[in-house]
């Protein structure tokens, strides 16, 4: 059985142009290649700027990898046209790592919530508006929200409104960059149980990226470490997590702060570019 | 030691379409120098809008109204103008954010950044101005700080920019430091390096902290005090080890059991402990206790009469009608947590 989703070989080479005409080369991805069968959940996590987001964006072809090649199906879409990717949209949604940028502030929450819906069509006015309202009560919204503006909610509110969101045209894949770590716990605790539902009821496939590694391990049968752009280390979450081979992956779990845990003091506090 | 910050019955009002809608009721803080206090609470709870009350950056474009009385080093900050609170944020508070790269102009270097900064409060040349800068990014252990210095802001790592934002916010010197959630998007390694940068400035140079943050295990292992906020309220307040060893606000036993440990995993079947229902709107009134809708130990008193602050111990305090009855609570929920 082939996978749901293959991420093969992927690099990605971001090349910005500085301020003064000499261009720099940043290469994200280094060569990742992953497997996610349908149903799976997999969790990646490593550290800022390791290529999480970069790959998330891959994924649902906000950008096209510098090589390599994404297969959903089976059918290669890194470097689909628009027209063509259309139809998978739908399949694939993601929730965005900052509540900030990503609720158009011109909207009130009840347009944002139900314009995949919309974009796609086939579904009457009232049902769509059931659905959104269901969906916001699901992550602990009042039905009120729906004629409220972004700017009207905290940041945890506004990540719970992108969950809705994403749920609206009930996706097969959906990639979640950092959801929860703009929540407060019991928040995030209902989002996870809500996730953990869905998964079920819906047969979903997650990739799940999250600084988090408790939720991580909560969430995911499988984890992915990553480092400067490559994987460090895969395997069964029980695993990886509580038994990891990698000194890095160690170093991360070193590092979760946890009531009753005394803070453990960096190995080396400095920093360079 | 005396407080530099001491907030009493702080109020606060937001301007919205149909009038004004009550965000902070009754808060009453204290901050020591030197000492790291923890604002704690769910989403949307008035830690932000608490610290944005004591700096005046609130978002009502004026029509705010603020209650109470917030004294910092002796003076009272609600009687201030709007330009003496200019003077006061960039000489003796100072805020680092979330995200560093919305303070960050993203067309200017990060030293032409600081010595903006810099220049506008002393009056020395760009060369000099360039010299405290890199000494500014020194003091919170950046390497090659002169390449640093000619870097843009998206050249830098989210940790790296946030090093840069501690480093400008300690500039100054600040007698305060209100960090809101400084370390939410980093990874745990990062983290781990910025909270110590926190402290040990925080310890060296006297500086007062507000630490903000959702997640209580950093509340719990950096700071010196903590203040547990609900629904625009204080619940509960004291020594971070002391809430932390003993919670008594019911709602303060049910968020650290909502903290996802490493035991568990959805794939055996747990779940996570959640609080039933939802944080009502701040512009819901209600009789009671704020929380007694979510409340398992509610009782009539709850919702009937707000709570009055009770002393549980040395400087612990519960804002909870039944926080002696409701103490059994803890193996309660931490069995429903089991059985869920
Ligand atoms: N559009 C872009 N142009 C240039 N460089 C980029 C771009 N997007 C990302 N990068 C760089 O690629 C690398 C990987 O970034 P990415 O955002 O994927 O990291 P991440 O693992 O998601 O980090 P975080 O945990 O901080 O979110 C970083 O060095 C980043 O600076
Ligand atoms: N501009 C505004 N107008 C009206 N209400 C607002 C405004 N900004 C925030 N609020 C409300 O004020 C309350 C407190 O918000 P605040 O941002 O202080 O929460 P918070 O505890 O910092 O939450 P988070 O953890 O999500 O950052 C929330 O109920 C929010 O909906
Ligand atoms: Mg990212
Ligand atoms: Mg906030």
């Amino acid at each position: 059985m082939s996978a749901l989703l293959e991420i093969d070989n992927v690099t990605k080479t971001f090349r910005t142009k500085g301020f003064f005409g000499k261009t720099k080369e940043v290469h994200a991805l280094n060569g990742v290649s992953l497997s996610i069968e349908k149903g799976e959940s997999i969790g990646i996590v490593g550290e800022s700027g390791c290529g999480k987001s970069t790959l998330a964006n891959l994924i649902v072809r906000l950008d096209e990898p510098t090589s390599g090649r994404i297969l959903l199906d089976g059918t290669d879409i890194s470097h689909m046209k628009e027209d063509e990717l259309r139809p998978l949209r739908r399949r694939i949604q993601i929730v965005f790592q900052d509540p900030y940028s990503s609720l158009s502030p011109r909207m009130t929450i009840g347009q944002i919530v139900t314009e995949p819906m919309r974009v796609l069509g086939g579904h009457s006015e009232a049902e769509t508006e059931e659905r959104a309202k269901e969906l916001l009560h699901m992550v602990g919204l009042q039905p009120s929200a729906m004629r409220r503006y972004p700017h009207e909610f905290s940041g945890g509110q506004r990540q719970r409104i992108s969950i809705a969101r994403a749920l609206m045209t009930e996706p097969e894949i959906l990639i979640l960059d950092e959801p929860t770590s703009a929540l407060d716990v019991s928040v995030q605790a209902q989002v996870l149980n809500i996730l953990t539902d869905l998964r079920a009821k819906l047969h979903l496939t997650y990739l799940f990226i999250s600084h988090n590694l408790a939720v991580v391990k909560y969430i995911s049968d499988k984890t992915v470490v990553m480092r400067k752009g490559a994987v460090v280390e895969t395997g069964p979450s029980e695993e990886i997590l509580t038994h990891p081979s990698e000194a890095y992956t160690r170093e991360l779990i070193e590092a979760v702060p946890m009531i009753g845990k005394p803070f453990r003091m960096p190995d080396d506090i400095a920093e360079s570019v | 030691m005396e407080p530099i910050l001491q907030i009493r019955h702080l109020s606060l009002s937001l301007p919205v379409k149909k009038g004004m809608v009550s965000i902070l009721h009754d808060v009453s803080l204290d901050v020591a120098p030197g000492q790291i206090l923890g604002l704690v609470g769910e989403s949307g709870s008035g830690k932000s809008m608490t610290a944005f009350a004591v700096t005046r950056l609130l978002p009502g474009g004026g029509h705010e109204k603020l209650g109470g009385s917030i004294r910092f080093c002796g003076e009272e900050l609600t009687e201030k103008s709007e330009k003496d609170m200019q003077a006061i944020r960039g000489r003796d508070i100072s805020m680092i954010f979330q995200e560093p790269m919305t303070c960050l102009n993203p067309v200017f270097t990060i030293g032409r950044q600081m010595t903006d900064v810099i220049m506008t409060h002393q009056k020395i040349s760009r060369a000099e101005a360039m010299k405290k800068a890199e000494d500014m990014l020194a003091s919170v252990h950046i390497r090659q700080a002169a390449d640093v210095l000619r870097c843009y802001p998206y050249e830098l790592s989210g940790g790296m920019r946030q090093r840069v934002m501690i480093g400008i916010a300690l500039s100054c010197r600040p007698k305060l430091l209100i960090a809101d959630e400084p370390t939410t998007a980093l990874d745990v390694t990062v983290q781990a390096k910025i909270l110590y940068l926190i402290r040990e400035a925080c310890r060296r140079l006297g500086t007062a902290v507000i630490f903000i943050s959702h997640d209580l295990g950093v509340i719990s292992q950096i700071c010196d005090t903590v203040a547990v906020m609900y629904s625009g309220h204080i619940v509960e307040a004291g020594k971070a080890a002391d809430v932390f060893e003993t919670p008594e606000h019911p709602y303060t036993r049910a968020l650290m059991a909502a903290v996802p440990k490493f035991t568990v995993s959805a794939a055996a079947g747990d779940r996570l402990f959640a609080i039933p229902g939802i944080v009502p709107d701040p512009s819901e009134a209600m009789a009671g206790c704020r929380f007694a809708p979510r409340c398992p130990f509610a009782t009539e008193i709850c919702r009937t009469a707000p709570p009055s602050d009770t002393l549980t111990g040395a400087g612990h305090l519960v804002y909870c009608h039944n926080w002696q009855s409701a103490a059994p609570a803890i193996g309660v929920l931490r069995g429903k947590e089991a059985e869920a």
